[in-house]
């Protein structure tokens, strides 16, 4: 026979195989692919003798030969069980595989794959009928899509998938919805017809998980839409100043939070608003100049009220001060009222006459003269006869 | 051996995977959250699960049903509470107004049957739906002012469309649960620069208010004080009024005249029978609260 050193290249792969009685069958095809061609083609005219003789020979039979080795094949697995492959004709790469699949032989020669299969399908079993849940954590349970229970924390058995399946969803954890989503204003119409630029936080639950899970299509996403609308017709009802003067925006968050759970309890979310919280309750940034402007303004108007208040105090204490100094004087003066008053006579003509120039005339200030200017001359003019001098100008003067 | 096994129960095997499979196809599983209608031969015979009101989850029809393979055929529908988001849309009020309006709408699916031959699936559902609720919304709103539809009158409003709306959806087997708008925005453009400036002028008018209110506020504080210093002073100078002109008078001569930071150079011209010079003359006595009084 052609085969034996055909194969030989492979037997070292397929060494260890005992050499089963159907490898003898199952080697006359390839045997035949060689050997054989040449009896059909001795009736076919004469070929090329320069042409290689090899290819059409393998094309011929190969498809045959491709079934007749799986044929072989599978005569092989039956046969042996788990070494069934013993290295193809062909040399494809198949019997490495099986080397890799071949498990150690069990004590009764049996395969390992039913027990391997039982084994994984226990533990998807187990896997889907064990539910360890955390503390935070609730599970619809529903048979064959019907509901039946809901779970709670801790461990908790069901039926199997596909009898029935488990949905855990963390409950007790408070969600929190930022809107607007990022920095962009977010601008809404007060009572007032002025814009605000609102930010603010809704934090929420599930209150009842079954409801949550089965009622609304898209929960989450009411809940954002209903706090929208909410929060935008709480806005609408107030005025401008009280939005943003803070006071009101506690106010504001009990209303939304009261609105939001009246909508969604009517829907039968089984969604729980925990509280609605203003972040942000500010000018649009077109019109926060003006904004400032009224700030200032505030401003303006402190300083003006602390200056009055300077004022203010600075007078009376001045009165009071004047007035006690008076009280004292007085009550000397009633003490003895002629010589005091003449004291204080004197006392202030000292000061008085003491730091001014002094004329005394015979008849009184009847004629006016400059005597300033007089003096100052004379100053001037140290010989003394400037002195008549101004004597016309006084009469053009009166 | 599997091999074997496969050649010997070669028929018997066919026949069980054939009836698995027969098995499977005969039975559905309708969830909690869809209904299902049945359809054979085209035409629908049942619903499965069908929406009922007050009906609690577990109670409802939901989980195994037979049905005959390939004759009959499901179709599920839906039957939670859908969410549909209206386009943006613009909304004159009556008082012509213009008001860039989103809102949303819920509904649900009560007549299933209705639906599919009507709208088919839910996604068609939802489109059709779409402009209804665009032209419901606009309609209704025209009709109110600008000022309804920002307070909470709007409810009511809403209330009405909500209604309307669901008498036209209710040709498709759908009951409208809610309307609501989520914004009412002024549009871009003129009246937003007007609403601005609208905001502009009044924070304006507000500052010139404040400024004025704290000018006034300044005023009657230093009134007050002015007030409670005259009173203080009548209340000390009250006692004695001939000695307060006297000794004020003291006073005043000092300030004016024996201030030594005033350097003007008064001349004081005195006559010779003047009170202050009586003792210089060698005269008599006089009353000092009488020369003192006259002495400028």
């Amino acid at each position: 026979m052609a085969a034996p050193p055909l194969l030989a290249n492979h037997t070292p792969e397929g060494g260890d195989n005992t050499p089963s009685p159907e490898d003898g069958a199952s080697t006359p095809p390839p045997a035949a692919g060689d050997g054989d061609p040449a009896p059909p083609r001795a009736g076919e005219p004469p070929r090329n003798p320069w042409a290689p003789e090899a290819p059409p020979p393998r094309r011929a039979p190969g498809i045959e030969e491709i079934f007749r080795q799986r044929r072989g094949g599978n005569g092989n697995k039956s046969g042996n069980g788990k070494d069934g492959k013993d290295g193809g004709k062909d040399g494809a790469p198949p019997p490495d595989l099986s080397h890799l699949l071949r498990l150690p032989p069990r004590h009764n020669g049996k395969s390992w794959w039913p027990s391997i299969i039982g084994g994984s399908l226990a533990l998807g079993v187990m896997l889907s009928s064990v539910h360890a849940l955390g503390l935070h954590e609730q599970g619809v349970v529903t048979t064959f899509g019907q509901y039946s229970k809901t779970l709670q924390p801790g461990f908790n058995w069901t039926l199997p998938w596909p009898f029935q399946q488990v949905e855990v969803r963390d409950v007790t954890t408070i969600k929190q919805l930022s809107v607007p989503n990022g920095e962009a204003e977010n601008l809404m119409l007060t009572s007032d017809q002025s814009l605000v630029n609102i930010s603010y936080v809704v934090r929420w639950s599930i209150r009842d998980l079954k409801l949550y899970s089965f009622q609304l299509k898209d929960p989450e996403g009411t809940v954002t839409e209903v706090a929208e609308a909410a929060m935008r017709a709480s806005i609408a009802e107030v005025k401008l100043n009280d939005v943003m003067g803070g006071a009101a925006s506690a106010e504001i968050g009990a209303h939304v939070q009261q609105r939001m759970q009246a909508v969604l309890d009517a829907y039968h979310a089984g969604v729980l608003i925990q509280g609605v919280d203003l972040k942000k309750a500010d000018p649009p940034s077109k019109v926060n100049e003006a904004f400032q402007k009224v700030q200032a303004a505030q401003q303006d108007r402190s300083r003006y009220i602390q200056q009055a208040r300077g004022y203010a105090q600075q007078t009376i204490a001045r009165a009071e001060g004047e007035a006690a100094a008076f009280d004292r004087v007085y009550t000397q003066y009633k003490a003895a009222p002629e010589v005091t008053r003449r004291r204080m006579y004197y006392e202030t003509m000292d000061r008085v006459l003491s730091q001014n120039d002094k004329v005394i005339l015979p008849n009184g200030p009847t004629t006016y003269l400059p005597l300033p200017e007089l003096r100052r001359r004379a100053e001037a003019v140290p010989d003394g006869n400037a002195l008549p001098q101004p004597q016309p100008q006084i009469g053009g003067a009166q | 051996m599997i091999g074997t096994f496969w050649q010997e129960h070669r028929l018997t095997l066919s026949v069980v995977a054939v009836a698995a499979v027969v098995a499977l196809l005969s039975v559905v599983e309708v969830d909690e959250t869809e209904q299902a209608v049945v359809l054979r031969n085209g035409a629908p015979v049942s619903v499965i699960n069908k929406f009922k009101p007050n009906q609690d989850f577990g109670q409802t029809g939901a989980g195994l049903y037979p049905r005959i393979p390939f004759f009959e055929t499901l179709v599920r529908v839906d039957k939670r509470i859908q969410p549909i988001e209206m386009d943006r849309q613009l909304v004159i009020s009556s008082d012509q107004q213009r008001l860039e309006v989103d809102a949303f709408a819920l509904y649900r699916v009560i007549d299933p049957v209705l639906m599919v031959s009507t709208a088919g699936t839910m996604d068609r559902l939802k489109e059709q739906l779409q402009p209804i609720l665009n032209s419901r919304l606009r309609r209704g709103l025209a009709s109110h002012t600008f000022q309804t539809l920002l307070t909470a009158e709007r409810g009511a409003v809403l209330a009405q469309i909500r209604q309307q709306f669901d008498r036209e959806a209710r040709q498709y087997g759908v009951q409208v649960i809610d309307v609501r708008i989520k914004r009412a925005d002024l549009p871009e453009g003129t009246a937003l620069e007007r609403a601005f400036a609208n905001m502009e002028s009044a924070r304006e008018q507000e500052a010139t208010a404040i400024r004025a209110d704290g000018q006034k506020q300044a005023q009657i504080i230093e009134a007050d004080a002015e007030a409670r210093a005259a009173q203080t002073y009548a209340a000390s100078f009250g006692k004695d009024p001939g000695f307060y002109d006297f000794y004020r008078a003291m006073k005043s001569y000092e300030a004016t005249m024996a201030n030594p930071q005033i350097k003007s150079g008064t001349t004081i011209v005195l006559t010779p029978d003047n009170d202050y010079l009586r003792q210089f003359r060698g005269g008599g006595k006089a009353t000092p609260a009488q020369g003192g009084g006259k002495a400028k």
